[in-house]
């Protein structure tokens, strides 16, 4: 059943922010109940061996840059431990961007990433690999590749010249596969199957992966409103259960509302709120961020707020002479 | 999947199919070195042949096989391998079939090179062979400077190299040009690729090559190579050093075929064919490299036969008969893959 990694409770409470996202993914999972029909994580894989340490990421001081185009300046950023922190944020606020950075994909300009208190940067390829994984948007399926191939593809970062496939990573690959429901389709081509079961298909590859952290890069992007909240449901899954810390960076205010324990709102490059969506997301911050006027109310389904957006506004009645 | 474990832990993945393909290759190559070493003007048995290299022939015999017809036969298996894998390393680096050196411009720069130094310096045979291998890198080096911007990508590095291979076809018939009519022929018998009258002196800086770049692509970069199949940041997210791992491979790749230019010209099509058989028969994901060798070496030791013997007293240049089979078969692909709807 269940593999709950035993969280340690104290170490949770010395972050101040980590300790609010806690409480608000707790009262989330018993709202949702009702309502999880994805694939439950039950038999999924712990993360690996670092599983239960409770690994810290942060940046500190982030300048980040595409060749001369600053993005971020002097941004500092904290990942609660064992939280599912959304980011969002308007189009090129530099959400995808402050990703790339807490994955080494971008290196910083000035200052550094931590993990653990460790500069990720000078951290050997395959050990950070092991600790922290990145699910990007630009994958691609290599031609008429099985799922289980594919899937196996995530065990990479244990693997070694002369420990290429051993029972451990066939064990972790079967109970990934488990864990997304696409163990019936192990033996199918990736290209032929649907945009969601193959969304599932990459997360199983990253579960593979054993880290205790995952980054995700916009996970619900080009798939169906039932798909997306499939993927959620079982991102949720794999957070509460496992004691995963994921990071995902989100387009819909709604749904980064409703599963984040931890949100962190971003404009232009810098952090405009941070903490439990239930206690950052206003209207006033809606607007501030994205410029939109709306109104908040309560979700009738988890009671976390939903942004419902200000109806256009009628034409000025004509004056009267 | 097929997984051999020892007791040590340690365990070995291979694909059965490709184990398959690369094998009943490696045999064909062989048995055509074979066949060809025993064809010619005093005919041997394929008995004999083997008899021979295994040592026990007598002087005559061992010195036809040895000295005059076995460079020759290895020239052909290690010029083959050597395309084969250049050509499987870049295809697989920037995930595109056409992304081979022939089309990517390092064949052009290898017979700017050959072509300066029969031309501008005069050199003899080791002076082309050194300016094919020079004009080869030189052209890497271009092509990867120009393509590369915060890090490369797939289709820049082919439509840099396109552009590159077209002002070299320029530079190439300029130099010809400025050639003497004895040079031009020979210049121009060079750029169709040939392995007539190949000594041992030509094809041992190939195998000295083969020998270090093969275990250090194969073993050293082929798994971060299978990780990059699915993009760079994919790969980079499983622990690949992308970047690093990219420029070993294209530099390796960039020397095989230099290398194989220099021994026997810019042989057409080997690179960009063989991967793409080889793959279609293991039908794996994968860059297949070792198949591919295995296809190559077979691919070019069966048209050198076919370029020797099939019409009569001419011997035409191998890369004649290469180029025949290789258009049919880019035909063939563009054909397919319009079908498929990738085109």
């Amino acid at each position: 059943m269940t593999e709950q990694t035993p969280r340690a409770e104290p170490a949770e409470a010395v972050r101040e922010d980590a300790a609010m996202g806690v409480k608000e993914g707790s009262t989330k999972g018993v709202a949702k109940e009702g309502v999880a029909e994805a694939p439950a994580a039950l038999s999924a894989p712990s993360p690996g061996p670092a599983a239960g340490a409770g690994v810290g990421l942060s940046g500190e001081g982030l300048t980040l840059a595409y060749d001369r185009r600053t993005i971020s300046e002097n941004l500092d950023i904290a990942v609660p431990d064992s939280s599912f922190t959304v980011v969002v944020g308007p189009n090129a606020c530099g959400k995808s961007t402050l990703l790339r950075a807490l994955s080494r994909m971008l290196k910083p300009a000035a200052g550094s990433v931590l993990l653990d208190g460790a500069d990720i940067s000078r951290m050997p390829a395959k050990r950070l690999a092991r600790t922290l994984g990145l699910l990007p948007q630009s994958s691609v399926a290599p031609d008429g590749i099985s799922v289980a191939d594919l899937v196996a593809r995530g065990r990479y970062p244990h693997q070694g010249l002369l420990r290429q496939w051993s029972r451990e990573d066939e064990r972790v690959v079967r109970e990934s596969m488990a864990a997304t429901a696409v163990d019936d389709l192990a033996d199918r081509f990736v290209d032929e199957l649907s945009g969601g079961q193959r969304q599932r298909v990459w997360l199983a590859m990253a579960l593979a992966q054993q880290t205790q952290l995952l980054l995700l890069d916009e996970p619900t992007t080009y798939l169906d409103i039932a798909h997306q909240i499939e993927v959620l449901d079982l991102c949720a899954a794999l957070h509460e259960e496992q004691g995963r810390t994921l990071v995902a960076v989100l387009h819909d205010l709604n749904h980064a509302a409703r599963y984040a324990t931890h949100l962190i709102a971003m404009r232009g490059g810098r952090v405009v709120a941070q903490g439990a969506p239930g206690d950052i997301v206003t209207a006033q911050l809606v607007e501030e961020v994205f410029g939109m006027l709306c109104r908040v109310i309560e979700d009738p389904e988890t009671g976390t707020p939903l942004v419902v957006p200000a109806a256009r506004k009628r034409a000025p009645a004509p004056l009267r002479p | 999947m097929s997984v051999i474990r020892t007791a040590g832990g340690c365990s070995v993945v291979f694909q059965p199919r490709a184990l398959v393909t690369g094998t009943v290759c490696a045999v064909l190559a062989f048995a055509v070195a074979v066949i060809a070493i025993g064809s010619g003007e005093y005919p041997m048995s394929p008995v004999e042949v083997l008899r021979t290299l295994a040592g026990q022939g007598d002087p005559a015999d061992a010195f036809i096989v040895n000295e005059l017809r076995l460079p020759r036969a290895v020239s052909a298996l290690a010029v083959g391998a050597a395309l084969a894998l250049g050509g499987a390393v870049f295809q697989a680096v920037v995930r595109n079939p056409l992304g081979s050196p022939d089309v990517l411009g390092f064949t052009h720069g290898a017979a700017t090179g050959a072509l300066t130094a029969i031309v501008v310096v005069g050199g003899g045979s080791a002076a082309l062979a050194g300016g094919a291998l020079l004009g080869g890198v030189l052209t890497g080096l271009l092509v990867y400077g120009l393509a590369w911007r915060r890090g490369m990508h797939g289709y820049r590095l082919v439509l840099v190299g396109v552009g590159v291979a077209a002002i070299l076809t320029g530079v190439n018939g300029y130099l010809l040009t400025r050639a003497q009519i004895t040079e031009a022929g020979r210049a121009v018998l060079w750029m169709t690729g040939s392995l007539n009258g190949r000594g041992w002196e030509d094809v041992l800086p190939l195998l000295g090559g083969i020998s270090v770049l093969v275990p250090l692509v194969v073993l050293g970069c082929s798994r971060g190579l299978r990780m990059m199949e699915m993009g760079d940041d994919a790969a980079y997210a499983l622990g690949v050093r992308v970047e690093r791992v990219r420029l070993v491979l294209l530099a390796a790749a960039v020397l095989l075929v230099g290398l194989a230019a220099a021994a026997a010209g810019p042989v057409a099509f080997v690179a960009l064919t063989a991967p793409q058989l080889a793959r279609r028969l293991t039908k794996s994901p994968g860059p297949n490299l070792l198949p591919s060798m295995c296809m190559g070496a077979a691919l070019l030791a069966s048209a050198d036969l076919v370029a020797q013997r099939a019409f009569g007293e001419s011997e035409l240049p191998v890369g004649v008969v290469t180029g025949l089979l290789g258009g049919g078969y880019l035909v063939w692909l563009l054909a397919t893959e319009r079908r498929a709807g990738r085109i």
